[in-house]
């Protein structure tokens, strides 16, 4: 469903920081920031994709918005999710129920469980057994599979029961977070187009992926993060050609590095938010910084029915 | 001289067989694209041309020979999940280490900086430890690269520059490297011929 400005927000996360403190040595402690000021919103029958630089707190943001960060971190900024504020205990009674996550990596998977027995324990309604062989029919997961272990399962087998474990419940908002590097375009074709079904039937969907094409033949909107900020807020119509009708210097550098698209990489690596206090984060990098850029920090703003943090962004 | 893989056979269960009478050879300074729907044997072949699994039949030979059994193995392999290929236990400093200590410049260009060698694995991004696999990898011993889906959760840009490093030592010193990827345009762009590997029935 495209243009539906009007349409409140499922959730929306505005101005979210993320630190984490950590013993240095004895009872000295010091904190790293990993997300700062970051806002997103996804709506009801939409899918949002988020591409951008791996490290760039993507997977943290999931994991914040259903509440399994770690111990030592510590989360600040509104996080809204149906018009209510999400709190720990609200989180520990949605996730699974009404916010489902599909995790990055196969590990989140139990080793000592059989696959389809983890699948039928997120079956909430009906018959567990039934919804799960539908399930593994659907991803053309072979009858034996609910057998195996995740040890003896491929990387992308493994990969489709994780889609499948979320798939199951009747999740309202569902966080994919990458879930299909080292899948075959068949798969990831399906896999997504799964996804779209789900915003079609009304929820919410939010695609964590590296995979831009992936992202531009399924999303309504892509939000871009670098160094743990929005960057940029397009809709999938402005990645095409050589990218021009993107705001951000980072976005067209991703869509430029693509290998069909230059495959040019951008010397340097992403800063961590400790060795910068002010200024524009991607400025080391960036091809029009200004002196302008190492001191102030952009602010997002609107921009062409999208949004950019940038100063030279028009 | 080459990395074969000699008429290798290989199965998991008695009942079916992933790779069936397999032959390939890569030559030194030689990029092989392998591509193949999910679960058809490739990261098993990676595997088996590592040493890390032996063929049920056949034989995998480096200049005619076996693959030596102790010390730096001059066939390298980057898995595909780099949570599941570093040691929990150790600090980063020491994974990157057992092998070899790669210099500084080489750090700087994969993007490795200095702080995380002080971290614990689950403290890194999946794309952050990769980037220590890769290093680790690139030993001065190195002579195959087996590269399993290795910048797949890596972002765009970060996956050109690992290439342009990868690419700039395998040409220097003729690595010969076999990418598994299903990023077709990665395939095409980067690599010298492209192997398609058909399910076993």
């Amino acid at each position: 469903m495209k243009h539906q400005e009007a349409i409140t927000p499922l959730l929306e996360v505005s101005d979210l920081s993320i630190s984490f403190t950590q013993y240095t040595g004895g009872l000295r402690q010091k904190t790293i920031r990993a997300i700062v000021n970051l806002s997103v919103n996804v709506k009801p029958g939409e899918v949002l994709a988020i591409v951008g630089a791996s490290g760039s707190g993507k997977s943290l943001l999931a994991h914040a918005i259903i509440g399994i960060l770690p111990g030592n971190a510590s989360v600040a900024g509104k996080m809204v999710y149906a018009g209510e504020p999400l709190t720990p205990a609200r989180q520990a009674a949605l996730r699974g129920r009404e916010i489902a996550l599909v995790p990055q990596s196969v590990n989140f998977l139990n080793p000592l469980m059989r696959v389809g027995a983890q699948v039928r324990s997120s079956a909430l309604n009906g018959n567990d057994a039934a919804v799960q062989r539908e399930i593994f029919t659907r991803y053309h997961l072979a009858a034996g599979t609910e057998q195996l272990f995740p040890f003896q399962l491929s990387g992308g087998m493994a990969r489709r029961v994780l889609v499948a474990t979320a798939a199951a419940g009747g999740a309202q908002l569902i966080i994919a977070d990458e879930p299909t590097p080292g899948l075959h375009p068949a798969i990831v074709r399906e896999t997504l187009a799964h996804l779209r079904e789900l915003s079609t039937a009304g929820r919410a969907v939010m695609l964590i992926t590296h995979d831009i094409i992936a992202a531009l033949e399924t999303a309504d909107r892509i939000a871009v993060f670098y160094a743990g900020a929005t960057v940029e807020t397009a809709p999938v119509t402005d990645f095409r050609s050589e990218g021009e009708l993107l705001r951000h210097p980072y976005s067209k550098a991703l869509w430029q590095a693509l290998p069909q698209n230059g495959f040019r990489p951008v010397p340097g690596c992403q800063p961590s938010l400790d060795d910068l206090s002010c200024g524009c984060l991607f400025a080391p990098r960036c091809p029009m910084a200004s002196p302008h850029c190492l001191t102030a920090e952009p602010a997002l703003r609107s921009l062409r029915g999208g949004e950019a943090k940038c100063h030279h962004a028009a | 001289m080459p990395l074969e893989a000699n008429n290798i056979s290989f199965r998991y269960r008695t009942d079916h067989w992933i790779l069936r009478h397999l032959n390939l050879a890569i030559l030194p300074g030689e990029i092989v694209g392998l591509t193949g729907p999910s679960g058809c044997g490739k990261t098993t072949l990676a595997r088996l041309l590592a040493g890390y699994a032996r063929p049920e039949a056949g034989r995998v030979l480096l200049d005619g020979q076996a693959l030596p059994t102790s010390g730096y193995c001059p066939v390298q392999l980057v898995s595909q999940h780099p949570e599941q290929a570093v040691n929990p236990r150790w600090l980063l400093r020491d994974t990157l280490h057992e092998g070899y200590v790669p210099d500084e410049a080489l750090l700087l260009e994969l993007g490795i900086k200095n702080e995380w060698l002080k971290r614990w694995p689950n403290e890194l991004s999946a794309g952050e430890l990769q980037r220590f696999c890769v290093a680790r990898a690139l030993g001065p011993g190195t002579r195959f690269l087996l590269a399993d889906e290795m910048t797949t959760m890596l972002d765009a840009v970060t996956q050109a520059q690992i290439w342009q490093v990868v690419l700039k030592a395998a040409g220097e010193r003729r690595i010969g490297i076999l990418v598994t990827s299903h990023d077709e345009q990665l395939i095409k762009r980067i690599s010298h011929k492209s192997i398609n590997l058909a399910p076993c029935l």
